[in-house]
């Protein structure tokens, strides 16, 4: 079921044969001694005039875990929201500079926003089952994607994958709004799973859950990150240390003149480096507790 | 070890000063007001309910089968007076707003919610609906007599048959456009934004998240919202007296559910009302057939509202 070797066909128009700028399959991989899933370039995003987020450019190495950390208000979340495209659905929100998934440019106009988030699945910060039955929760996905045969065995796999099918499987008709919250967040990425995505964005996904129910969320995500890609927004300074491979520092530019707060990446390294002996003095502050 | 003396000194000390010392007088002046307020709403109501039942047993308690079945006539003793007509217009007036009111009614919020970009033109649309659900429904009245009576636009009047309950419906449906579009789009407004961006998240359109959680989510609402706009549709008089609804001269009986009648001329429970009891001034009799056509009416929208919580009820409960 794994896509991940699939060639990218986010864009609907086929691509000219008269050398667009794809790579051809086979071709030498980037000059980088990991494969990359995202590249983002000098990426700022704006709401109206407002600039939230500011040049922010790192890459997002494949079949790891990459946390985004950072004080309130920094636009980590916002930043999350670019490589899916969610931006999209808040009405004055504008990306610009550049972000390419395997080499496709997120934000080419020939890209449906659609097939993207079919790709690059989200768990969000509040667990949000739709209000019908656990099994249709699952299912959802994968039948607005077309598909009407072999949901059963789709259903199982997301839960199993999930860490919930034990859980569940005597139950699956029954609402999904009657687990517990940690259950619930469960689901969410078993939904998200079904569509066979090739990345996981998570918003906070252990926000709301209690320590447990957390532990089993973290437990998972080092099950399934031999399949995903994850990218993972936490305001935990422990959760980041425990489950990620790469760390992204963000924080707040705050200017006093015109009381505008912008946010800004300060550096991105191994977790173990951000961790231990960052580079900035900024990081180290708050990874240390002395700010935010 | 404490003493037991200070301990008891101690312990009197806490439960004085945790003692209730002043009565709340002006909590308890403010909920007596309050209960008052409400006891009257119920006592109003119980006073029209009581004198309207009474007032109808004239009719309802000693010849209620003929009453529905028979027609408008000009004397109270006649034995063949009835509400049959005035049902009949009452029930297609539902039938037609339920069928025109509510699609386009729901249509427009959809796209006024979830469609429409947000800007200066929109907003302004918006508030003018708001400002024509409270337009007074005379002027309403004027408009279908403008449009469907009087064939000033589109020759409507041949279609409509002029003066007729297929217009007193289209009329009541242009009535409560406006409602319907503001409670369904407050039905879509409540949908929370974690449902969609769920669906969005694994790749549905928007057509798609519409249709598989905003509509569903929001069905309770629109349900609870347009059942009522019905009731306000089917208790209307003003309007009807402005397209030609009449109180007598009425030809047969048709049945309740014959609509080739639809285009003929036509009456309608409220109208009938007003003319019976307008015509109790010079017979007394009609007080009584008066007071019953108000308990048939009565017993009509209760049954519509009934039908909006059960709906709802159910709807409710399939959304979890």
């Amino acid at each position: 079921m794994s896509m991940t070797d699939e060639a990218p066909r986010l864009i609907e128009r086929p691509v000219a044969a008269s050398g667009e700028a794809t790579p051809a399959p086979g071709m030498a991989p980037l000059a980088t001694e990991r494969d990359v899933v995202f590249q983002s370039q000098d990426v700022s995003v704006y709401y109206g005039s407002f600039r939230a987020v500011r040049d922010v450019t790192f890459d997002v190495p494949k079949n790891e875990i990459m946390a985004l950390i950072g004080p309130s208000g920094c636009g980590k979340s916002t930043v999350l929201r670019c490589y899916n495209r969610m931006n999209d659905l808040i009405e004055n929100a504008r990306v610009t500079g550049s972000i390419t998934y395997r080499g496709t440019d997120l934000y080419d106009e020939r890209v449906d926003p659609v097939e993207v988030r079919r790709r690059i699945g989200m768990v969000f910060q509040k667990p949000n089952p739709f209000p019908k039955s656990i099994y249709d929760n699952v299912a959802y996905g994968p039948r607005v994607a077309g598909q009407k045969k072999g949901l059963d065995d789709i259903v199982e796999n997301s839960l199993r994958k999930a860490a919930l099918w034990e859980e569940v499987n005597d139950r699956l008709n029954d609402s999904a709004l009657g687990l517990s919250g940690g259950q619930q967040q469960r689901l969410c990425i078993a939904r998200a799973i079904a569509v066979g995505p090739d990345v996981l964005l998570m918003d906070e996904p252990c926000s709301a859950l209690d320590p447990i129910a957390t532990a089993r969320i973290e437990d998972l995500m080092q099950e399934i990150k031999q399949d995903y890609t994850i990218m993972i927004v936490t305001h935990n300074m422990q959760q980041a240390a425990r489950v990620s491979d790469t760390t992204a520092f963000f924080t707040a530019d705050v200017r006093s003149e015109n009381d505008t707060r912008t946010g800004i990446l300060v550096e991105v390294d191994t977790t173990q480096k951000i961790f231990s002996n960052p580079s900035d003095e900024r990081t180290e502050n708050y990874v240390t507790g002395r700010f935010g | 070890m404490i003493s037991r003396l200070s301990d008891d000194r101690s312990r009197a000390a806490i439960a004085a000063s945790i003692e209730r010392r002043r009565g709340d007088t002006r909590g308890l002046l403010f909920k007596t007001v309050l209960q008052m307020c409400l006891l009257i709403t119920l006592a109003l109501l119980a006073v029209l309910l009581v004198t309207v039942a009474l007032d109808s047993t004239d009719q309802i308690g000693t010849r209620l089968w003929d009453f529905l079945q028979g027609t408008l006539r000009s004397r109270s003793t006649d034995e063949r007076l009835g509400l049959h007509q005035g049902m009949y217009g009452s029930l297609w007036i539902a039938i037609i707003v339920a069928v025109l009111a509510f699609p386009v009614g729901i249509g427009a919020a959809v796209y006024l919610e979830e469609y429409a970009p947000r800007n200066r033109f929109t907003s302004f649309i918006e508030v003018n609906i708001r400002n024509l659900a409270g337009v007074p429904s005379v002027v309403y009245g004027l408009v279908g007599l403008a449009l469907l009576l009087n064939g000033q636009i589109f020759g409507l009047d041949r279609f409509t048959g002029g003066s007729s309950a297929l217009s007193g419906g289209i009329t009541l449906a242009i009535l409560v456009l406006p409602i319907v579009v503001i409670t369904s789009g407050e039905a879509f407004r409540a949908v929370p934004i974690e449902l969609r961006e769920g669906a969005y998240g694994v790749g549905a359109t928007k057509w798609e998240v519409i249709r598989t959680q905003v509509l569903p989510y929001a069905a309770p609402g629109i349900l609870t919202g347009t059942l009522l706009s019905m009731a306000r549709a089917v208790g209307e008089a003003a309007p009807l007296i402005l397209v030609g609804a009449i109180s007598g001269r009425l030809g047969d009986n048709p049945g309740l559910f014959d609509i080739g009648a639809l285009t003929d001329q036509f009456t309608a429970l409220p109208i009938v009302i007003t003319s019976w009891t307008v015509q109790s001034g010079r017979d007394g009799g009609f007080t009584a057939a008066a007071a019953a056509a108000i308990v048939v009416l009565l017993v009509f929208v209760l049954m519509m509202n009934s039908a909006a919580i059960l709906l709802r009820n159910r709807f409710e409960k399939k959304r979890g």
